[in-house]
């Protein structure tokens, strides 16, 4: 096996390489060939492996690959761990890769850097991997970073769009703000622990946390040695999984490629913190105080993005702040110990938010790259598969009965009710609201861009107005991703390089869970793997409520509040957005305050830049001058230069050539020794 | 065993090469035989480290590769022509070595005056600094040190830029002054010691009193050198005026001296006093890492922001051995080794990222002949090949794990923590404050659409320039993906100095 996990990792490696050095030599097709072989390739091996470990019940595998430093006794190594957790990772991870792979060829066709990008999401999925598979806290350390890297290199991938520079150094910068924390909890396990191995860490917790050990903060103040190291990793989680106030980086991500928004910035990196802090659930059952802090960080994700999805009209940004909210569903029921509910959300999320993003790509494709929803509608007779998916995919994000989305949430609601810790109450409100929420904005998207009236004509004359249709166009269109503007406002024919993406999609997103809701909620998929102290396990009435199978437990539906919160959402978005559109303008005028609020993302981004940015370029700006400028080059180092040269323009004046100064100051000089010598005795 | 006296060729081939460039080669053919020579000279002092590397026994922190002849004595004490390497002086002499070469290459096109003159300061600049790294004689490591100054003087107000006096003078005043204090400490020691052999005055037992008067002169003459907060203003304006090859070797060589002075003399010759200045010098590296590195943040010409970064990156190598002293006194031996080494590695990792990080500033100067940030932008659109090696060099910068910026980082950050949270928590800022500078910097350089004529006539690195910054790239890929093959040269060494730091040398302790 240990071949299989290799090659599983080497082969998208491969193909970066293949695409990213030789990409000139080998052209778009040989570049897009070897990195879809590569994971293809990985993808295939990943199910197998899966099958062998989930299915087949291979005890899970832990060994080193190679040795990267020993030092005073400290084995730090690179080395895999794979188990039933790693092999779904794998699969979703690869699978995702691939749809995305292909989708691309069609989505960046036009597009110059047609290699690199292919390079890019290929080196991305060898770092994932690299992180999901890793058996070491520095391992998993660098897969943390080096997706940041890819995704950093992908969101500025237009790099001469101001914004999406801007985008990608405050995605890089905010996640550098979570490996902060990241790197702490890291170093206190070292401290601790002595080991950076995964397995010598699990198994020294319980034991060790009974010391009650703590951390000496100021000499009045003491932590819990175990809340330090996990809520440090979890600040990590929080940068890559987009939590509040860390989550200001992912709207902004959607200036890159929507293929990487399907991959990374929906499906699998950002789920990095989620899968994280299932891995660590052997460290993080030891303390409440973290699970609290979990609980309620992903709780206020949860509503609270929910409700930025409302009032945003780029197609792009509606999905993002759903990714957000949901991220915050996930991590919802890792503060209420339910990880497995938690990491089956993340694997069924990763399907249908993939296929939404997609969908979203192909609706912006087709519309010659607008992405105002406000200026789509009745799409639906124009592109069918699009419309079917994307429906498919929407109703599995709000959780309707028999879709996967429908067991992933229900479990997540049901386990945060069970819950005890402090904290359940409140997060068991939001995301309960957050039901009604999410059928909310994305019906309104649903509806704005595939029902209502045809808006585009008039947008898209209003688009030919500002860009007129001649060479100059065809150029911009060549250098940036803009696609061709031809045609008079009917949208494009799909290539179906992008429509089967979507299919294969939609697939798993409506039928996942019924082979794999009860073996992963209720069973013992996750045995071993994922452990939970006997008083949190706040899944045992999911798995109750299993017992009769996926089935009855979608028909038991009806009698819970989720399901009428989702349908009245959707009403609500009908409601208003198709049946009476003007109440929206009513409302948004009505509740003027609130609109102002949310448009402005709670004012998030606006502290950030003022505070953290201009202030700590102000910060530097005043050090800069009045510390090594002013301090010590003004005053010490060239003052004591001029000191000197002062001292000197003094003492010049001494040898004033004149003799009668010289013998003046002898006879001074030998009064002054007389005197001393006779006052001396 | 080798029977060639290994490190004396190491020292003595690229001066005497310098001697036939200079002399023999001159600037004939428009100074191309003197390049040439000057390349082969180079070539076989790399090839030198070849059985340096192969020969050197994993096993040991002794003295390997010695030799010991007389040179002249004073008053009844013998100083000796002694040379020996051991696991902190190995690797320096490596980096040294292949620097070296990197820095011919680099100035193979772009020097035009007294090219002769230019690659024989180097080559001497080379041999002198090896001599450094491999003296065993108090009184020859000082020659050599003092000696190492007069050709990057040279090299810097000849070929440097229009503010080069200012920039000379402060330098030199800046070490020379920080040497005279180490020279009396030394002489001290030799006549209490009656040797001025390193190894003896390891041994010399002293009282803390006097401990504390010699880890100061150190101090004085390392801390300059470093440089550390507050002695640090002398090198952004050094940098800024010395010519590309200058402040290569200024950064990725000579700042080491410094820090390899520390492990040699301050902490094995003086550990209580050491212990007893661990907090001071782990304050001054913490500054060194958070306020110099807000101060890079501002700085507007672009080796000015990398100066100032190497000024931070070196707060790591500082911290990383002050940091060991506290956790040794707290019988954390394994986060004192993972210190130590986190700054040993740091040392030859800077190395590389500066080196490159200089070499690829000198590629744009070349072209647009200046280094203001504001003079640049959307580089990337012009200069793809460039960008995608300066986007990797910047990355290391800002430490990413897989390149070698990362590994050294990521030890003393571990180190720290078991030593004090605060340290960590300091320390670890540079994640933040690191990546600021270094991808900001990057940004309004490469990133965007095209800024002016100058940008938009710039052609791609050459065949020249991308080998340099391809082997350095590889460099800085090969240390962070497989460190060990640094850190196993200097594990032995590294045991060796904890347990000699955790001897008291007070007299009758």
């Amino acid at each position: 096996m240990e071949k299989i996990y290799l090659a599983i990792v080497l082969a998208p490696l491969f193909g970066a390489i293949l695409a990213g050095l030789f990409g000139k030599q080998i052209g778009r097709v040989g570049a897009h060939t070897a990195t879809i072989l590569g994971v293809a390739i990985a993808a295939a091996l990943s199910v197998y492996v899966f099958w062998q470990h989930g299915v087949n019940g291979l005890p899970a595998y832990n060994a080193s690959v190679y040795e990267w430093a020993t030092i005073g006794g400290l084995r730090l190594e690179v080395g895999f761990l794979v188990d039933n957790l790693t092999a779904m990772m794998m699969v979703v991870v690869t699978s995702v890769s691939l749809m995305v792979h292909v989708y691309t060829i069609g989505y960046m066709a036009d597009d110059n850097g047609y290699q690199r990008f292919f390079s890019y999401i290929s080196l991305f999925t060898f770092s994932m991997l690299m992180l999901v598979m890793s058996n070491n806290f520095l391992q998993l350390f660098f897969g943390w970073e080096a997706v940041g890297l890819v995704s950093y290199l992908l969101i500025g991938f237009w790099f001469k769009k101001p914004t999406a520079i801007y985008a990608n150094m405050k995605a890089f910068l905010v996640n550098r703000v979570g490996d902060f924390g990241f790197l702490i909890g890291i170093a206190a396990v070292l401290y601790w622990f002595g080991s950076l191995d995964y397995a010598t860490v699990f198994a020294a917790a319980p034991d060790w946390a009974k010391q009650g050990l703590t951390l000496q903060v100021t000499d009045s103040v003491q932590w819990s040695a175990i809340s330090v190291i996990c809520i440090g990793l979890f600040i990590g989680a929080m940068g890559k999984s987009a939590q509040v106030p860390l989550h200001v980086w992912l709207p902004d991500s959607m200036e890159g490629p929507t293929p990487i928004s399907a991959l990374i910035h929906a499906a699998t990196m950002v789920t990095a913190g989620v899968f994280m802090v299932a891995r660590m659930s052997p460290l993080f059952e030891l303390s409440e105080t973290a699970l609290t802090f979990v609980i309620v960080i992903g709780a206020t994700t949860a509503l609270f993005m929910g409700f930025l999805g409302i009032v945003q009209n780029d197609i792009k940004r509606v999905v993002a702040y759903s990714t957000l909210s949901q991220l915050g569903y996930m991590v919802v029921a890792l503060g209420a110990s339910a990880y497995a509910a938690g990491v089956f959300h993340l694997m069924t999320h990763a399907f249908f938010k993939a296929l939404l993003f997609l969908g979203a790509g192909a609706v912006i494709v087709a519309m010659h790259h607008e992405q105002d929803i406000r200026k789509m509608g009745g799409l639906w007779k124009h592109m069918k598969v699009v419309w079917i998916t994307a429906l498919l995919g929407s109703l599995a994000l709000i959780g309707t009965p028999f879709f996967s989305g429908f067991y992933s949430k229900d479990a997540i609601i049901e386990a945060v009710h069970a819950s005890n810790i402090a904290g359940s109450g409140y997060a068991y409100v939001c995301v309960l609201a957050g039901v009604f929420i999410t059928a909310l904005y994305s019906f309104r998207m649903f509806f704005l861009v595939f029902h209502t009236k045809e808006r585009f004509h008039d947008a898209d004359n209003h688009h030919h107005h500002k860009v007129p249709h001649d060479d100059g166009h065809a150029k911009h269109g060549s250098h940036t991703h803009h696609g061709h503007h031809d045609d008079h406002g009917v949208p494009h024919h799909l290539p179906w390089v992008i429509t089967l993406p979507l299919i294969l999609l939609a697939i798993p997103s409506v039928i996942v869970a019924w082979f794999w809701a009860e073996p992963m909620l209720a069973g013992d998929f996750f045995k071993g793997v994922i452990y939970v102290a006997p008083e949190h396990n706040s899944l045992a009435v999911v798995a109750e409520h299993l017992e009769h199978g996926w089935v009855a437990f979608a028909l038991h539906a009806p009698m819970t509040v989720p399901f009428w919160l989702a349908a009245a959402g959707v009403f609500t978005a009908w409601f208003i957005w198709v049946k009476n559109p003007k109440i929206a303008d009513v409302a948004q005028a009505k509740l003027k305050a609130v609109h102002t609020l949310l448009i402005n993302k709670y004012y998030f981004d606006d502290i950030n830049q003022a505070l953290f940015a201009n202030g700590s370029v102000r910060l530097g700006g005043r050090l800069s001058k009045h510390g090594d400028t002013q301090l010590i080059d003004g005053l010490i180092v060239n003052g004591s230069a001029k000191g000197v040269g002062k001292l000197a323009v003094q003492l010049r004046k001494l040898q004033s050539g004149y003799l009668y100064h010289y013998a003046f100051g002898m006879i001074i000089g030998l009064l002054l020794l007389i005197g001393w010598l006779y006052f001396r005795v | 065993m080798t029977t060639l006296p290994l490190l004396s060729l190491l020292v003595w081939t690229p001066i005497i090469g310098a001697l036939l460039v200079l002399f023999g080669a001159g600037e004939r053919n428009n100074g191309s035989t003197a390049k040439w020579l000057a390349l082969i000279t180079s070539l076989i002092t790399l090839a030198l480290c070849v059985p340096l590397y192969t020969g050197f026994d994993l096993t040991t922190p002794n003295m390997q590769f010695g030799e010991l002849s007389p040179w002249f004595s004073i008053s009844g004490l013998t100083i000796n022509y002694a040379l020996g390497v051991d696991g902190f002086s190995m690797p320096l002499i490596l980096l040294t070595s292949f620097i070296t070469v990197i820095v011919v290459i680099a100035g193979w096109e772009v020097i035009e005056t007294k090219v002769s003159q230019y690659m024989a300061a180097f080559l001497v600049m080379t041999g002198l600094m090896n001599g450094v790294f491999a003296a065993l004689d108090a009184m020859l490591f000082y020659v050599f040190w003092e000696a190492m100054l007069v050709p990057m003087f040279l090299i810097i107000g000849i070929w440097g830029g229009p503010n080069r006096v200012y920039a000379t003078i402060k330098f030199f005043l800046y070490t020379f002054f920080g040497s005279v204090f180490m020279l009396i400490a030394l002489i001290y020691m030799a006549i209490q010691a009656g040797s001025f052999s390193i190894l003896d005055l390891h041994k010399l037992p002293m009282t803390l009193d006097v401990q504390h008067w010699i880890f100061a002169a150190f101090l004085i003459a390392f801390a300059v050198k470093v440089p550390m907060f507050p002695v640090h203003t002398w090198l952004p304006d050094a940098h800024v005026e010395a010519p590309t090859g200058g402040s290569v070797v200024l950064a990725a060589i000579m700042l080491k001296m410094g820090t390899y002075g520390f492990v040699r003399f301050n902490l094995p010759i003086a550990p209580d006093a050491s212990l007893a200045w661990a907090d001071v010098m782990i304050a001054l590296s913490l500054i060194a890492v958070v306020y110099i590195g807000f101060v890079a943040l501002v700085q507007k010409d672009m080796k000015k922001l990398v100066a100032y970064s190497s000024i931070a990156h070196m707060g790591f190598v500082t911290l990383g051995f002050f940091v060991a002293f506290a956790l040794l006194a707290t019988d954390h031996d394994m986060q004192a080794a993972l210190g130590v080494q986190g700054a040993l590695v740091q040392m030859v990792s800077h190395g590389f990222i500066s080196g490159a990080m200089f070499l690829c500033i000198g590629v744009l100067y070349d072209r647009v002949h200046s280094r203001q940030i504001g003079d640049y932008g959307g580089v990337a659109n012009t200069m793809p090949k460039f960008a995608a090696l300066m986007m990797l060099f910047t990355m290391a910068n800002a430490g990413l794990p897989g390149t070698s910026g990362f590994v050294g980082e990521f030890m003393v950050i571990l180190a720290a923590f078991s030593a004090n949270f605060w340290y960590a928590i300091l320390a670890a800022t540079t994640l933040i404050v690191g990546a600021a500078y270094s991808l900001w910097m990057y940004k309004r350089v490469v990133f965007g659409e095209v800024a002016n004529s100058h940008v938009a006539e710039l052609e791609d690195i050459n065949r020249r320039e991308q080998f340099m910054l391809v082997v350095l790239a590889l460099a800085v890929l090969a240390l962070g993906l497989y460190p060990k093959m640094l850190t196993e040269l200097m594990e032995p060494t590294v045991q060796h100095l904890l347990q000699v730091s955790l001897q008291s040398k007070l007299p009758g302790a």
